[in-house]
């Protein structure tokens, strides 16, 4: 082919393929102070942790079960858990050491799940098995992510692997890489654009061509013009500029949500009970995209995790890379212990993360943040009578109507929550975040959906 | 030293975390300073109708204001419910019924539309968010019905200041009812600042575009209500060959669209919702005042569109997204 002509032509094979120049309209979202307070630091490394604490619950699908027992000496990337089960991701060691138990641990929700406690050696050994794998076509793509471990880093924890195993009459033709990290507090995904841009723009070209895609977004939010400028810089100097663009997206949260993050990119709509392959579309989280590139060169699966730790009772706010099962109370010990009494300490960010009942609990895989909430920060001010303002309509992503699904929830009533499709919700909480009255609306949320599914 | 403690003893852990659903951040907005904000847009009118009616503008918006929170005391108290005063929304309501009434009303009149309004048509439905037609205008209703002859004797501006305002009230004919008897005796500018005889709060245009503005700014109300409201009322007064300034500028169409058609509670939630709603409002209006025997319909047409609302949003209930795709596509 001469690339020459190509040159020329540009512009019009940039529309050819529909690469956006800006975004398109999104519905809904709300306007939340970014407080990116650890944006320009470093990452930095937690020393060996002295002992961590695997939970075999670290993706959504079925559980892994332990395929290590008590005594057994393990290094670093070997894999201790797996399961046979379609949706699932397998689980390796992030430390070198002996496994002192296998015990259990109660979720935030309230399940109890397996764990594989290892108490480290300090040698960080790696293990001998590990080497890069060979990926030539999609089928060994999927099982080689399949292999590392790999779940979706935005936060929801979905087996990357399954999204890549997508059925070819879907006819996905777009990569979406999700760079917006639109949640407070967060900069994990900010700091892998601005540490690894090349594994990100290798990544995202990678899994491109491997998957036989024809072209591929990343999308970043505006109040990120460094790594817009950086990726962009690299995505130009490589000449994938053809196929791949750095899309720069409105500040508005939830941009990072994926059906929203489509409609920007793509203007498509995920059907309403339907995936990303549905709409054309990929989409894989800037840190994930990352590490598909690093695993493909050095074979390390997934055992540590960038964690954004913040909020106003910790001393030091930073960027921490620790294996993943490092306990949040070593962590908190890392940056400097705390500067007040947490009140409250959330996994994830402010917006959707789950708040802890312990310190005493482990990181995951998809863990991005731990927020420290000083006693102020988690003031949780009673609910008082809907106004029927309308601002959780307007603010509702998926055009919902969170006002009347409160009372069909009060009254359980089955057919009138099916009839306002509260299975589209995704949970992001701009209605509660807007809601004058502090309605607990993700909560009515949540319920109305456990009451459609189990049909009372 | 070692602590038996499972957790870090490095660090000063906390006794009891605190747990609850998502989101862990709020806007900050809350009932009462919205309610704030309506009070701050009703400022200007509230002055420009002691300025053009005197004191006793000045004494109905101080007792319907002051009954109406009585009242929703004395209501939430009786029926053992959490104190609701201090949402601001009942003082709302009584700036908003005074604004309804003549300003020669006997007070004794203030006070019992003030309790109609709160102890029947709020309360007596649960209280904020429940009523399902605007209290204040039910209440101006309420008194219309009972009371007509007190409640249509108008007064000029300024009427105070008059040498006979001792014996008696100079009464006029408002510039509805000179439209309907066929001549229009006030200018546009007179109209539009308010120098003419009406409701006490519902005269000043200017005054009310002034709150209008400001809650718009402050993201109170959106402008679909007001905007639909006032338009359709202009569209048809066109059609009918009538002045359609006069007829914007006059009578309640002013304060009914920014103030009293935007109620949070008795108004759709969705905007094409909103839209249909402030048409409707506009048509009512204009079909009471061209061919009704009343010279002035705003009230009954929001109280009309306010018992429409939950079929409105019914009918106008968003399909959520992704679900046009479903449709279109096979």
């Amino acid at each position: 082919m001469d690339t020459s002509n190509i040159k020329d032509s540009r512009e019009s094979v940039v529309n050819d393929l529909g690469l956006p120049k800006k975004p398109f309209r999104t519905h809904g979202g709300v306007h939340v102070d970014h407080m990116k307070n650890t944006a320009e630091f470093d990452s930095e490394e937690l020393s060996t942790p002295k002992r961590v604490i695997v939970s075999m619950q670290q993706h959504i699908g079925a559980a892994c079960e332990p395929i290590v027992k008590k005594g057994d000496k393990v290094t670093v990337g070997q894999l201790i858990a797996d399961s046979d089960s379609f949706m699932c991701a397998p689980i390796h060691s992030g430390v070198s050491g002996e496994v002192t138990a296998i015990g259990t641990i109660i979720m935030p929700n309230g399940a109890e799940i397996k764990t594989i406690e290892i108490e480290s050696d300090g040698e960080q050994t790696v293990c001998p098995d590990i080497e890069p794998p060979v990926v030539t076509n999609a089928d060994e793509l999927y099982s080689a992510v399949r292999k590392s471990g790999l779940v979706g880093l935005g936060g929801a924890g979905f087996p990357v692997s399954i999204k890549l195993n997508f059925s070819s009459d879907k006819n996905v033709d777009t990569l979406i890489i999700n760079g917006a990290e639109c949640e407070p507090y967060l900069t994990a995904d900010y700091r892998e654009m601005m540490e690894s841009p090349e594994d990100i723009v290798e990544g995202t070209r990678f899994v491109m061509e491997t998957l036989g895609l024809k072209r591929a977004i990343i999308g970043i939010e505006g109040n990120k013009p460094a790594a817009i400028k950086k990726l962009g810089e690299i995505v130009r100097e490589r000449s994938l500029d053809e196929r791949m663009c750095v899309l720069k997206l409105g500040t508005s949260y939830p941009h990072g949500a994926e059906k929203v993050l489509i409609k920007a990119c793509t203007n498509r709509a995920v059907p309403v009970g339907k995936i990303p392959a549905d709409a054309g579309c990929v989409v894989l989280n800037s840190t994930s995209v990352s590490f598909i590139a690093k695993y493909m060169r050095t074979g390390m699966p997934l055992v540590t995790k960038r964690i954004t730790v913040d909020g106003s009772a910790i001393n030091e706010p930073k960027n921490v890379i620790a294996p993943i099962g490092t306990l949040i109370s070593d962590i908190a010990e890392f940056c400097g212990g705390f500067r007040q009494e947490p009140k409250k300490v959330l996994m994830g960010g402010p917006m959707m993360g789950t708040a802890l009942y312990t310190l005493d609990y482990p990181i995951i895989k998809q863990n991005n943040g731990l927020i420290f909430m000083g006693e102020k920060e988690a003031d949780d001010v009673k609910p008082s009578d809907c106004i029927r303002c309308g601002r959780c309509v307007a603010a509702c992503p998926m055009l919902l109507t969170p006002v009347n699904i409160q009372h069909f929830v009060e009254k359980r009533d089955v057919q009138g929550l099916n009839e306002l499709c509260v299975m589209s919700c995704m949970e992001c909480g701009c209605c509660a975040f807007s809601c004058p009255a502090r309605r607990p609306l993700v909560q009515y949320l949540r319920m109305a959906k456990s009451i459609v599914k189990s049909g009372r | 030293m070692e602590n038996p403690s499972p957790a870090n003893p490095a660090i000063n852990t906390p006794a009891m975390l605190s747990v609850s659903s998502s989101p862990h951040r709020h806007s900050g907005e809350n009932t009462a300073y919205i309610m704030q904000d309506v009070l701050i847009a009703l400022i200007p009118a509230a002055l420009m109708s002691v300025v053009y009616f005197g004191w006793r503008s000045a004494l109905l918006i101080g007792l319907c204001t002051g009954t109406c929170v009585l009242t929703e005391y004395i209501c939430r108290r009786i029926m053992k419910r959490k104190q609701t005063i201090s949402d601001f929304s009942a003082a709302v309501t009584g700036v908003l019924l005074a604004f309804n009434l003549p300003p020669t009303l006997n007070p004794i009149f203030a006070v019992l539309g003030s309790v109609f309004a709160i102890a029947v048509v709020k309360q007596m439905f649960g209280g904020i968010g429940m009523n399902f037609v605007n209290p204040a205008l039910a209440a101006r209703i309420f008194l219309l019905i009972s009371f007509p002859s007190h409640m249509s004797k108008w007064s000029l501006p300024f009427f105070y200041m008059s040498s006979n305002a001792s014996t008696d009230v100079v009464s006029t004919a408002t510039p509805l009812a000179q439209m309907s008897s066929g001549k229009l005796a006030t200018s546009t500018l007179d109209l539009f600042i308010g120098m003419h005889g009406g409701c006490l709060g519902e005269t000043c245009a200017l005054a009310l575009l002034l709150g209008g503005f400001y809650l718009l700014l402050r993201r109170v109300i959106t402008p679909h209500i007001p905007l639909a409201f006032i338009g359709t009322v202009a569209v048809i007064a066109l059609i009918a060959g009538q002045n359609p300034v006069a007829h914007v500028l006059s009578g309640g169409v002013m304060l009914g669209a920014i103030f009293m058609a935007t109620d949070y509670t008795t108004c759709p939630v969705n905007k094409t919702g909103r839209i249909i709603y402030g048409i409707g409002c506009g048509v009512i209006t204009m079909t009471i005042r061209l061919f009704g025997a009343l010279p002035e319909g705003v009230s009954y047409s929001i109280v009309l569109m306010n018992i429409l609302t939950p079929h409105i949003e019914a009918l106008t209930q968003s399909s959520p997204f992704g679900s046009e795709v479903k449709r279109s596509g096979k």
